[in-house]
């Protein structure tokens, strides 16, 4: 059953290309599931990305920091194409993604295609006005599945998932709305996880938390990495050295330093990263 | 403090001048209201029993009814309501959801308010042009129909536009984020959480349009008719039939105003309790409006 969302996409796999991703797997057998290539991104006249370059490895957690401004929200959203519901922005480069290393800002390709394979968590939790239920069955009602039984097991295994099935399970008729920040927050995690993506996008998704439902958060995304490859951008470094794998590091506009995480926050090679990351700037 | 008293009780003082003056206005208003419809009530009330309804007007004022201009309301209203609430909803939905911000689009927009501030009579001259004359409609329900909906078009049109953008954009960019497409987030988000917004403009729209008189006498709304339009159930096949949008007809206010320009006293009787009937359903269909806010408010709210 779960195999189903994967064939429903509308991308065909290419087996050249998939040995091609195969080659580039590291010696630690990192896959990579993304490739950022030379990307720059305006809002009309205003660049806000210069040319960034960096991998996104499977299963991993992926951290961009930097202070406000930088773009890290706007390289994020470059990568589920958010940024074609507003008019006047242009991108320049590419973003591949494996393993057949399409390049998903091409203009040929759907913004609902990519959509349909990476899903995001935004920093203000926004469950629908609707029930628990509904917010997370949504994105298969979108792809057109019906079958009652097959919605209910996505439904639970979601929830589940994101930690708050037990909290909620006998409440999958209430409103979303009325959960704590914290539950609302799970529950567009869960809606998210159903549709099974390929790739998680979370925009500082424990910035609107109070310190306990953060640690909650941020212990469930440790958890979700052995089944999605996680993007997450973040305001807070000790949020980024505790969880992230590997860090960006960014500073207007421009990808400054990227790395193992141990690597980037032991031992910086720019003296930016080495001045944001102790506190002199940011 | 005492530096300050002279101040603070000078400021004190105006606010209270403006306290009463709101006050006197206010009380004003709602008195002209009130002795509007105690005026009224007094008159027409004692003169309304189920005759006055299911009886034609007639040249005795105590046989006369209001029948042919019930029937006659609510044929133009459905008429109304089937051409201009669809179509001012899809234009409020269009120019929100799918129309590029550009020059055009705001013309289109300050034209629509503009629309909205045109004397009623203006429409009326225009229907008579256009869809008595031109389409040869005729002076038919149909032709009222169009009138009055073009008439609270661009009220609808507003009405739509302004609860669709109470709905936040993280509402639109997490359906999309889904990957939804444009229409399911409209059909499943957007317009389901905004149609308290709607459907209170919608009634109020049609609100204005059942007291409307004055394009309607424009394209020549019958002032005395004994008959009522053609039923549009049919015992022949097809069963269904549709001539009575082509047939002549009256409405209420039009059936007062007829009755109000007759010397004799008793008619005028007649046309306050017809007055009294037009006020009970506009008030009954803004306490909907009402209703239906409150319930849409209860229901989502984040």
């Amino acid at each position: 059953m779960s195999s189903q969302l994967h064939n429903q996409s509308l991308i065909h796999k290419s087996d050249s290309a998939k040995a091609e991703a195969l080659k580039l797997e590291s010696p630690e057998s990192n896959l990579l599931r993304a490739e950022v290539k030379k990307l720059s991104f305006s809002y009309g006249s205003k660049r806000v990305l210069n040319q960034v370059s960096m991998k996104i490895h499977s299963n991993k957690i992926t951290a961009m920091i930097g202070p406000s401004g930088c773009g890290k929200t706007t390289l994020l959203r470059c990568f589920n194409r958010m940024h074609d519901l507003y008019s006047q922005v242009t991108y320049q480069g590419e973003i591949l993604i494996y393993p057949e290393a399409k390049n998903i800002l091409s203009k040929e390709i759907d913004p609902m295609e990519v959509r349909m394979r990476i899903g995001m968590v935004f920093q203000k939790p926004n469950p629908f006005p609707k029930s628990i239920y509904e917010n997370v069955a949504f994105g298969l009602r979108v792809r057109g599945i019906r079958k009652k039984s097959y919605l209910e097991d996505r439904v639970e295994q979601s929830l589940q998932q994101a930690g708050l099935w037990t909290e909620v399970k006998d409440r999958l008729n209430s409103s979303a709305t009325s959960l704590s920040g914290g539950q609302q927050q799970r529950v567009c995690i869960a809606r998210a996880l159903a549709t099974q993506p390929e790739m998680l996008l979370l925009d500082e998704p424990t910035s609107a938390l109070d310190p306990i439902s953060t640690g909650n958060i941020e212990e469930l995304i440790g958890e979700l990495k052995k089944d999605v490859t996680i993007v997450l951008v973040t305001h807070n470094l000790h949020q980024a050295a505790r969880c992230s794998d590997y860090t960006a590091f960014m500073y207007i506009g421009d990808l400054i330093e990227f790395g193992a995480s141990g690597d980037l926050f032991t031992t910086p090679k720019d003296s930016r990263t080495e001045n944001y990351i102790t506190g002199r700037f940011g | 403090m005492s530096p300050h008293l002279k101040n603070i009780q000078l400021r004190q003082k105006q606010d209270m001048i403006f306290c009463y003056i709101g006050l006197l206005v206010l009380l004003f208003s709602f008195l002209t209201l009130i002795t509007l419809i105690w005026d009224l009530a007094v008159t027409g009330v004692p003169r309304i029993n189920i005759l006055f309804f299911t009886n034609f007007p007639s040249r005795f004022a105590e046989q006369a009814g209001i029948l042919s201009a019930w029937v006659g309301t609510l044929c133009v209203m459905i008429t109304t309501a089937v051409f201009a609430i669809p179509l001012g909803i899809a234009a409020g939905i269009y120019l929100e959801e799918y129309a590029p911000k550009n020059f055009l689009t705001q013309m289109i927009e300050i034209n629509i308010s503009n629309l909205a501030g045109i004397p009623s009579i203006t429409f009326g001259l225009m229907a008579l042009g256009i869809f008595v004359y031109e389409f040869g409609f005729g002076r038919s329900i149909l032709t009222a129909g169009l009138t009055l909906g073009l008439l609270v078009l661009p009220i609808i049109i507003v009405a739509t536009r302004e609860s669709i953008r109470t709905i936040p954009n993280s509402i639109r960019e997490a359906s999309f984020a889904l990957g939804a497409s444009r229409w399911q987030t409209i059909w499943n988000h957007v317009l389901p959480y905004s149609s308290g917004g709607i459907l209170t403009g919608v009634i109020i729209s049609l609100s204005r349009a059942i007291g409307e008189t004055a394009p309607l006498i424009t394209i020549g709304a019958l002032t005395f008719i004994a008959f009522l339009p053609t039923s549009p159930i049919q015992p022949d096949f097809p069963f269904l039939s549709f001539q009575w949008l082509k047939d002549p007809f009256t409405v209420m206010p039009i059936q007062m105003f007829n009755w109000l320009s007759r010397p004799q006293a008793d008619f005028h009787v007649n046309a306050a309790a017809t007055g009294i009937v037009l006020l009970v359903m506009t008030l009954l269909m803004n306490g909907m409006a009402i209703y239906i806010r409150y319930r849409f408010r209860k229901k989502f709210n984040w």
